[in-house]
């Protein structure tokens, strides 16, 4: 299946969100949108995807 | 035409004068801000935490669109590398106290504005008291925990907090409105714990970026002090390579530690 994670076609395996982040890895904090809506990290696992679906991971900046 | 108070005073005006109409005359045209916007404007208090490369242009803008009081946090020192940037401040400031130094730029920029500042380093309990006297606080802080004292002291208080962050080419920006319940805050966005570092000194950062991100933090905070709308429960991302801005919605994360506090 397809996905766009962060603008770029991304090939997975994962049937929800907890699955995705488990095969991209993502080190440090981040925040997830689906579709453009930010998913709280415990509704992961109940959140699935589907193909063409839009992944943003966002990392926190300090820089001010 | 009347002289301007030559002493802004503590207390809270209850009328503009004719000096003021006419400073704000391009702002008072506006129907969605009128006489009775400006004039909510220069009541109102605002606490702008950082006056770096956001806080530099969020605080001359609040001050040159009215705002009656600033008070400015900062207790670093200005420095050759920051005046790419944080362009409140100039050459002869090295080494001056970045809130000394902003406030006097904003005394030659308007003098209506009463501005207070505060050069030391800020404890919770001193946090919390500052924030009950302000209408609205600006993140223009440079580092994620001042980010997360701030939201919680903000929404402890149930203050507005216009949040903004800029590193190389990327902004992101929000406004976290905690008058209303159901804001989301800075946690439902971003779990404290293991963080990159995301900051200017490691990062690089390109000088206008800083102030797109600051403008729009001063403009978030007119909006809020108004009762216009904001991006409350949206996120901003801006990027200033692509010129792509783009919005994510934001709820309140039902199991956030802070949120529950409320
Ligand atoms: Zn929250």
């Amino acid at each position: 299946m397809i996905l766009l994670i962060n603008d770029k076609p991304n090939e997975t395996n994962a049937a929800n969100l907890a699955g995705l982040v488990a095969e991209l890895n993502i080190e440090g904090a981040f925040a997830l949108a689906l579709n453009e809506n930010f998913i709280p990290k415990n509704q992961y696992a109940e959140t699935p995807i589907t193909e063409n679906d839009r992944i943003e991971i966002v990392a926190p900046m300090q820089g001010g | 035409m009347t002289q301007p108070n030559k002493t802004p005073t503590e207390k809270t005006p209850t009328e503009l004068d004719d000096a003021q109409l006419n400073r704000f005359s391009r702002q008072i045209l506006l129907s969605d801000i009128d006489y009775a916007g400006q004039l909510k404007l220069a009541q109102s208090h605002a606490l702008v935490i950082g006056l770096g490369g956001l806080g530099s242009p969020a605080a001359l803008y609040l001050a040159a669109a009215g705002l009656g009081q600033l008070t400015l946090v900062d207790f670093d020192q200005v420095d050759d590398s920051n005046l790419q940037r944080q362009i409140i401040h100039n050459e002869q400031r090295i080494g001056q106290n970045k809130a000394e130094s902003a406030a006097h730029t904003l005394a030659q920029l308007n003098h209506f504005c009463q501005t207070h500042v505060i050069s030391h380093q800020l404890e919770n309990e001193a946090l919390d008291a500052l924030i009950q006297q302000v209408d609205i606080v600006l993140d223009c802080s440079d580092n994620f925990e001042t980010r997360y004292a701030l939201n919680q002291a903000c929404l402890k208080a149930r203050k507005p907090l216009v949040s903004g962050a800029a590193i190389r080419w990327e902004g992101q920006l929000t406004t976290y409105d905690f008058r209303h319940d159901d804001s989301p805050c800075y946690e439902c966005l971003y779990k404290p714990g293991t963080s990159n570092d995301q900051s200017c000194s490691r990062n690089g950062v390109v000088s206008p970026l800083v102030g797109m991100v600051g403008s729009m933090q001063a403009m978030e905070a007119i909006k809020a002090l108004i009762g216009l709308p904001t991006l409350v429960g949206k996120l901003l991302l801006i990027d200033g390579l692509t010129m792509q801005f783009r919005q994510f919605n934001l709820k309140q994360d039902p199991h956030c530690i802070q949120c529950q506090k409320k």
